[in-house]
């Protein structure tokens, strides 16, 4: 439950005495109420859900976790040469985030 | 959309689900709790991509499923009495009260109206000075920072006007309840990315450690429910039981705390009965006693309602993953997405009506 | 929208140019009714010197002989003016495609107008205008009207009726008959842009964006897909309940299954989104100035390029197959290569946040 989709700062102002910011969602724009999330600045990405910023998008996070998904990837494919042999669980899954 | 899209790239998707194919040696239950998790599940056809040992219950993660029938009573009582305007968002519209829904009550003339997010009701109010709003604020933890803000602005501007009917229910005694069922099949958890965006992780490490279940972390895209399945998958097979983030770009450990801060001001925990489920206690939150006056229960006068569930519907035991929607006797019967009998066939989270939309060409699977 | 109304030119009693808004004397048959055909809708229509400015009970029509094709529909769109256009080109362009996805060349066009006591005649004189635009630019003539006023409180601005009459040329037979599994399904240009633009506008949802409805009439793309001589069996303009309805409503009254790639439906990047936050299906969203055609296998890439090569089908895509398989139900593949069924939707789709 939990419809929360990230979009992009483009300005921030003030309004009914605390911050609000226009946030881009590709080409649709905004308003959100930025109170919860005061370390957000134009630039950044955030996740809003229902007119509220919940959290800051972290983006290297964001590309750090594609690029594990890249690399399950690749090793599926070096296991694929190695038909019979059993799958060493990926070194990712240790990973606490 | 950029952070939305990569996370449904159907090559890296592919790559997840091999992974998982080559992890899985025998049959697991897991669930996902939150209905944004189940909606991406089957709108996306992820249940039946991944292998068959692999079985995914949907949990009662559908706060709008969950919202108990005496609620959804009250909420059509005040709906319908003379100079209300009732705003909700829109997934509540059609969920079934005792006799009625919203949406019956507005073509009989109540003023009901779907609103994107709380602040939109408060504009209502002050746009409309001589009506009385009531906005429906329902929802996981995830919403609950919103409806606290909204109220305490409208304490702070003294807006008169404005009131909340309450029904926030908690994801963690959630899962408590469904552990110590002593029906439980669910061996490991998604749990919900941005119920712990807000909350953080803290309160899950109890539980992983208690009852020995595996819980992920997860988010919402294609990309995202299925790495979440993966590392379930894989502390599974592998014997283990811990708490990891797969959504580390939108969840920290802490969570969020003015969110925290702001909701402990405004709520307080309480029991709360969750349709189909039944009491679970301290698994609700209600509006604090400083901020009584807005409480729409009490501005109205709504002591008379007496629910009465329907008695063919099972959504309580599809809720706690004991039956899928199919096994159910009404199931595209008797309840339809047209008529349902209970909540989880109205929102499009709800397993029932997820099963009905998109699965209808399946025949029902014969072991339970 | 042309220059402001003059009602300076209007022979009308004092009064009403005193209060230029709709009274309930407009729907009365006498002077304020014919003075507002003849100063406002007049005018606005363009057809002063043929057969609307006859104001005959009937309009009496030359129509050449063969099969006629007769449409109605009734708008009430809120809020009645949005990005890209206002209920008046709805009124138009909707039964003029109507008509046109029978196949028919639409020729004419009657407008029923219900208004509410206290519409200001501005904007009255705005939609009739903009109908009359859109009866130009789409190639018919207005010909009959009738007008009813309703008390104040009693109606939501302006409801319009428009039924539309057009001739089917001799060997054209479209229809479910006509479907058959191997048909190949395409639509003709991105679509969610009207129902999302009308959206952005609504009270309690409203958000900042550039797209525009994109209503527009289509009988010049369905002749010139009947010119080139491609062999549609079947075509639909997908308006309430988008594409998702159409589909159904066709696999349901041909009684094959359809099955499309969810990949391969033109969304554009910013309706997305929109479909996006608000949790919205784009599949589900209307559009006013698209169509869906069934066409023979074997003239699927002649429908394509005929379609890309005029102006309003210039995003044409196949976006999928009619099949034996579960007649009646649309199945789509999805993103990440799974399956699932698109069902007839129930109602208005609404935003959800779960």
């Amino acid at each position: 439950m939990c419809l929360g989709v990230p979009g992009k700062v483009t300005e921030i102002f003030e309004a009914e005495g605390t911050r609000f910011a226009m946030v881009d969602f590709g080409g649709v724009h905004k308003r959100v109420c930025l109170a919860y999330v005061p370390e957000v600045v134009v630039g950044d990405y955030t996740i809003v859900h229902v007119g509220f910023a919940l959290t800051k998008l972290d983006e290297k996070s964001a590309l750090e976790t594609l690029e594990l998904f890249r690399s399950v990837g690749l090793l599926d494919e070096e296991l694929g040469r190695m038909d019979d042999a059993p799958a060493p669980a990926p070194a990712s899954a240790a990973e606490a985030g | 959309m950029k952070y939305l899209d990569e996370f449904g790239d159907p090559e890296l998707a592919r790559a997840l689900l091999d992974d998982i194919a080559r992890t899985v040696t025998r049959p697991w239950a897991i669930m996902e709790v939150c209905g944004g998790q189940t909606h991406t599940i089957i709108r996306n056809g992820i249940d039946q991509l991944l292998p068959e040992q692999v079985q995914l219950i949907h949990g009662p993660g559908c706060p709008v499923c969950v919202t108990p029938l005496e609620t959804i009573d009250k909420a059509l009582a005040i709906a319908a009495t003379p100079g209300v305007i009732f705003c909700s968002f829109g997934d509540m519209l059609r969920v079934p009260g005792s006799s009625k829904d919203l949406f019956r009550v507005k073509s009989e003339g109540g003023d009901v109206r779907v609103v994107y997010s709380p602040l939109d009701a408060v504009q209502l109010a002050k746009d409309n000075p001589d009506k009385q709003v009531v906005f429906f604020g329902i929802g996981f933890e995830t919403t609950a920072p919103a409806n606290a803000m909204t109220v305490k602005m409208a304490k702070e501007q003294g807006i008169p006007n404005f009131s909340l009917l309450v029904s926030h229910v908690l994801v963690p005694p959630a899962i408590t309840a469904l552990l110590e069922s002593p029906n439980r099949r669910v061996q490991g958890f998604l749990a919900a990315g941005h119920v712990c965006t807000v909350m953080g992780m803290g309160e899950y490490v109890p539980l992983v450690e208690r009852y020995h279940v595996p819980i992920v972390v997860t988010g919402f895209e294609p990309l995202d429910v299925l790495e979440g399945i993966r590392r379930v998958l894989v502390q599974l097979e592998e014997g283990r039981a811990e708490l990891e983030n797969a959504y580390p770009r939108a969840v920290s450990a802490e969570g969020n705390l003015p969110a925290q801060a702001v909701v402990r001001e405004v709520f307080e925990t309480c029991d709360r009965a969750w349709r189909g489920i039944g009491t679970i206690p301290q698994s609700g939150w209600r509006l604090s006693p400083a901020y009584a006056d807005f409480d729409a229960e009490r501005r109205f006068d709504v002591s008379g309602v007496v629910a009465e569930e329907s008695s063919l519907c099972r959504s309580g035991e599809v809720l706690q993953g004991l039956i899928k929607p199919v096994q159910c006797e009404a199931f595209g019967k008797e309840c339809t997405p047209r008529s349902p009998l209970g909540a989880p066939m109205v929102s499009s989270e709800g397993a029932c009506a997820a099963y009905y939309q998109f699965r209808r060409l399946e025949r029902p699977a014969v072991t339970a | 929208m042309t220059e402001p109304l003059d009602l300076e030119a209007w022979s009308c009693p004092l009064p009403l140019r005193d209060h230029p808004n709709v009274v309930m004397g407009h729907g009365g048959g006498g002077t304020l009714s014919s003075e507002l055909v003849e100063h406002l809708f007049l005018p606005a229509y363009g057809d002063s010197e043929g057969v609307l400015a006859q104001l005959g009970d009937a309009a009496v029509l030359g129509v050449p002989g063969g099969r006629i094709a007769m449409s109605t529909d009734s708008f009430v769109v809120r809020p009645r003016f949005f990005p890209g256009g206002n209920i008046g080109d709805l009124a138009v362009n909707g039964t003029v495609n109507d008509v046109a996805m029978a196949g028919a060349t639409p020729l004419f066009l009657s407008v029923g107008m219900v208004l509410e006591e206290g519409l200001p005649l501005d904007e009255l004189d705005h939609i009739a205008r903009t109908m009359g635009a859109a009866a130009q630019r789409a190639g018919v003539r207005i010909v009959t009207g009738d007008t009813k006023v309703v008390d104040a409180g009693h109606g939501d601005g302006v409801y319009i009726t428009t039924t539309g009459i057009g001739v089917v040329p001799e060997g054209v037979d479209l229809g479910p008959h006509r479907v058959q599994p191997g048909d190949v399904v395409i639509v003709s240009g991105p679509v969610g842009l009207h129902g999302i633009a009308v959206m952005s506008c609504r009270e309690g949802l409203e958000f900042g964006s550039e797209i525009c409805s994109d209503c527009a009439p289509l009988n010049g793309l369905v002749d010139a897909l009947l010119g080139a001589g491609v062999d549609v069996h079947m075509l639909r303009d997908p308006t309430r309940g988008g594409v998702a309805a159409t589909l159904n409503e066709i696999a349901r009254s041909s009684r094959t299954g359809v099955e499309i790639v969810e990949r391969d439906v033109p969304v554009p990047d910013d309706v997305r989104a929109a479909c996006g936050f608000l949790g919205l299906d784009p599949l589900y969203v209307a559009n006013e100035g698209k169509l869906v055609a069934f066409v023979a296998a074997a003239d699927a890439e002649l429908a394509l390029a005929t379609l890309m090569a005029h102006e309003l089908g210039a995003g044409a895509t196949r976006i999928g197959t009619v099949v034996e398989a579960h007649p009646g139900v649309v199945v789509a593949r999805t993103g990440i290569g799974g399956t699932r069924v698109v069902d007839l939707p129930l109602a208005e789709q609404l935003p959800r946040i779960c």
